[in-house]
């Protein structure tokens, strides 16, 4: 029951983020590990001003 | 290729889904056929939920196996791609809250509010059938086609599957259309916060609110969205409190008591800074809150519907069928098809559809429940907003929903006037319903969202009463919709800027540096004044604004779906799978035709916009003047603003005679071909790139 608990509480919160334009840091820092370990790994500030800029950047992404 | 096998259903799921087509077609029933007596909201509820599932269950899995024939085993362009950043292989319930909180915008709530001018029967057939055959079939396709092409946009597909001129065309069309969206969007701001010093006072404290949660999160706590957004829902809620105190205030209501012009400069000067600060500071923290408010308020209003249980007031259908209603003009067909675009058909989705959401999922077999179930929700969020709408006393709603040209400005002219249409009101119901919710007048609010609002205050106060409480609903509601909308201006504004300077880099190529200064201020500028023209004449216009712009909206936003549904129709005769055709094929045609004979309606006859740029031009001759213009200057302008409209009417049935000419062409093409001409990537095994 509390694990059920706790997956809805992070399903939420990822849903939430992912609203606003920021995808989840921890797959974000795992990929660059597994796949690209010769760059720097992004703080979570630096990642989430990039994501921030990037959502206004044009392409729209919202209805009327 | 063959069509995959659907797994035999078992006996028990076979009676569950007799047991629910029999309650759903019984619920129809008592909405459709009872007459003479108001039947409760609660039937309208189950009866859409029963559409919604058998729709998804039947139709929905009959596309996704038949005719779009997606494959669980294939390898989708999250996986494909996996960048951790834009593409990545995502859970499908997160995936389905961020497609959802994408496509759910204030279309669908404003839409059918207009629309139950006409009763509430043929809002609800067309929001329950046009989603399933239409909205979510458009929806579904066009991301079951993005994902087949490395989750490309609507336009690259376009270019790819029929050439680049329909692209460009296409493109042009999406241009223009934003910017409708956008007047009509911020006229209807306009139309709620006129003369309304506690709702003016509210929208107004979010800017130094978003500032506060902007700087916040920039130097004090980066990132933490959730946290910044309870700080800010707080503030936000301490503004609509503190409202009414501004409002009682006489030195300081009058700082916020403003008409339709003003606050139309206001927003467009607004909608112009807004645009051109860093986004961390105004825009981002605003979007956060708008997106929140969203979700909660669109659970708070079906919690409410189905705790309070209302009863529709509005007749199932009103004499207004005809044409002759005050809120918009036309017959139903076509333009009860037009006005609720969002809810049961809207193109605008296929342009998220092929954006963010087909670099999330991690499957192809949660594309139904994705870009099909998201579509059913939003004609859910249709249905309570129509409910909402109709559940008012119909004397009321005429008064905030027709303009004053017609109703008069007094509530003794209001009540006199709607009375005599068979919606008996008194002055004193039409003052009562004002000073409840805390304002002046709720005369020709038209628009929706005030409307809406009242609905809503209304139902929530039933669960949760309380002294004044009405007010403070009614102003949260006005809250939401308008910080929600000039989110959506703001951001709006943005994309369109970058669209002109891509077309201005064509000419001049250090323009397109969207770096720039001289080229971002340059096309900000262009972009808001595209805008801020049309929602200038919404707020000097005759009917109101929203009576002569919103049918151009509709037209426009259903234009884009027909393009989208041609798209689906030439890329399943290019996959030679012809005898599916219909499906997105059938959708694609009434579309057109409806589109068509809207424009045409409204370029010639009586309520075209050539009607009414004549009428003012005859009386400027004969040196009269017509309300509510005082000048000839003013009635020059109407004049001209008519002319406008026509123009863009036109163009916009050009670009869809045109797009008709394009997607016929690759049609006949991919039908005469003897094998597959679509442009899919080719298939990679989910297993060989997975884990």
């Amino acid at each position: 029951m509390n694990a059920s608990f706790r997956s809805v509480g992070k399903w939420a919160v990822q849903t939430a983020r992912l609203c606003c334009g920021v995808p989840d840091y921890d797959v974000y820092v795992k990929h660059l590990r597994e796949h690209h370990p010769e760059r720097p790994v992004p703080s979570y500030k630096e990642f989430f001003r990039e994501r921030q800029e990037a959502r206004y950047k044009g392409g729209g992404g919202r209805c009327c | 290729m063959q069509a995959a096998v659907m797994p035999k259903p078992s006996p028990a799921s076979k009676i569950m889904w007799v047991a629910i087509a029999i309650v759903g077609a019984f619920c129809l029933g008592v909405v459709a056929l009872r007459r003479g007596e108001p039947i409760n909201a609660i039937w309208l509820v189950a009866a859409s939920i029963a559409i919604f599932v058998i729709g998804y269950r039947f139709y929905g899995k009959f596309i996704e196996h038949s005719v779009l024939q997606l494959d669980p085993t294939r390898a989708p362009p999250s996986v494909l791609r996996n960048d951790g950043l834009d593409y990545v292989p995502t859970d499908k319930w997160v995936v389905f809250g961020h497609h959802f909180a994408a496509i759910a915008g204030a279309g669908p709530l404003v839409g059918p509010v207009l629309a139950a001018q006409m009763g509430y029967l043929p809002g609800t057939l067309w929001i329950l059938f046009g989603v399933v055959f239409a909205g979510a079939v458009q929806d579904f396709m066009i991301l079951g086609l993005s994902l087949r092409r490395d989750a490309r946009s609507l336009g690259h597909m376009l270019r790819e599957e029929l050439g680049p001129m329909p692209g460009i065309v296409a493109m042009i069309g999406v241009l223009v259309l934003m910017m409708i969206v956008l007047a009509v969007l911020a006229l209807v701001v306009v139309k709620a916060l006129t003369h309304s010093p506690w709702g003016t006072f509210t929208v107004a404290a979010t800017i130094p609110i978003a500032f506060l949660m902007g700087g916040y999160m920039r130097w004090f706590r980066p990132g933490r969205i959730l946290e910044v957004s309870i700080i800010g829902l707080v503030l936000l809620l301490l503004s609509i409190w503190s409202g009414k105190f501004v409002a009682d205030s006489a030195a300081l209501a009058p700082i916020f008591d403003m008409d339709a012009k003003t606050l139309a400069w206001w927003l467009i000067g607004y909608g112009f800074v807004a645009s051109v600060l860093p986004v961390w500071l105004l825009l981002a923290p605003r979007d956060y809150l708008s997106t929140f408010l969203k979700i909660g308020t669109i659970a708070l209003l079906a919690l409410a519907i189905f705790l309070s249980a209302p009863t529709l007031q509005m007749p199932a259908v009103t004499k207004f069928i005809d044409g002759s209603g005050p809120v918009f003009a036309g017959n139903l067909f076509p333009f009860l098809f037009i006005t609720i675009a969002c809810g049961a058909v809207s193109g605008w989705h296929s342009i998220i559809a092929s954006g963010t959401t087909p670099k999330l999922l991690a499957n192809e077999g949660q594309a139904r429940m994705v870009g099909y179930g998201g579509m059913l929700m939003e004609a859910f969020v249709a249905i309570m907003a129509l409910v909402a709408a109709a559940s008012l006393h119909p004397g009321v709603y005429f008064a905030m929903n027709a303009p004053g040209a017609i109703i008069g400005t007094t509530v003794e002219q209001a009540a006199t006037t709607i009375s005599q249409w068979g919606f008996v009101v008194t002055p004193d119901e039409l003052l009562r319903t004002a000073n409840e919710i805390g304002e002046n007048s709720i005369l020709s609010r038209a628009g929706g969202a005030p409307t809406l609002a009242v609905g809503m205050a209304q139902l929530l106060h039933n669960i949760i009463p309380g002294e004044g409480m009405v007010a403070f609903w009614y102003h949260y509601a006005i809250l939401f919709e308008a910080l929600f909308i000039l989110t959506t201006v703001d951001a709006g504004t943005r994309v369109g800027r970058f669209m002109i300077q891509e077309i201005a880099g064509l000419i001049h190529k250090p323009l397109q540096e969207t770096e720039s200064w001289t080229g971002n201020l340059l096309a900000t500028a262009i972009c808001v004044m595209l805008w801020g023209y049309f929602l200038y004449q919404g707020a000097v216009d005759p009917l109101g604004g929203i009576n002569t712009l919103w049918p151009l909206f509709g037209i426009a936003n259903q234009m884009l779906a027909a393009i989208a549904l041609m798209l689906a129709t030439v890329v399943v005769v290019k996959l030679k799978r012809e005898r599916y055709v219909w499906v997105p094929g059938i959708p694609a045609l009434w579309l057109i035709i409806c589109t068509l004979t809207a424009g045409y309606q409204k370029l010639v006859g009586p309520i075209s916009f050539t009607a009414a740029a004549n009428k003012y031009a005859a009386a400027m001759q004969q040196g009269h003047l017509l309300a509510p213009a005082k000048s000839v200057a003013e009635m020059q302008q109407i004049v001209t603003n008519n002319y406008v409209d026509m123009v863009m009417t036109g163009l916009f049935m050009v670009l869809v005679v045109a797009m008709v000419i394009f997607c016929l062409r690759a049609a006949i093409r991919g039908w005469q071909t003897n094998h597959p001409t679509a442009h899919e990537e080719p298939y990679v095994a989910l297993a060989s790139v997975a884990g």
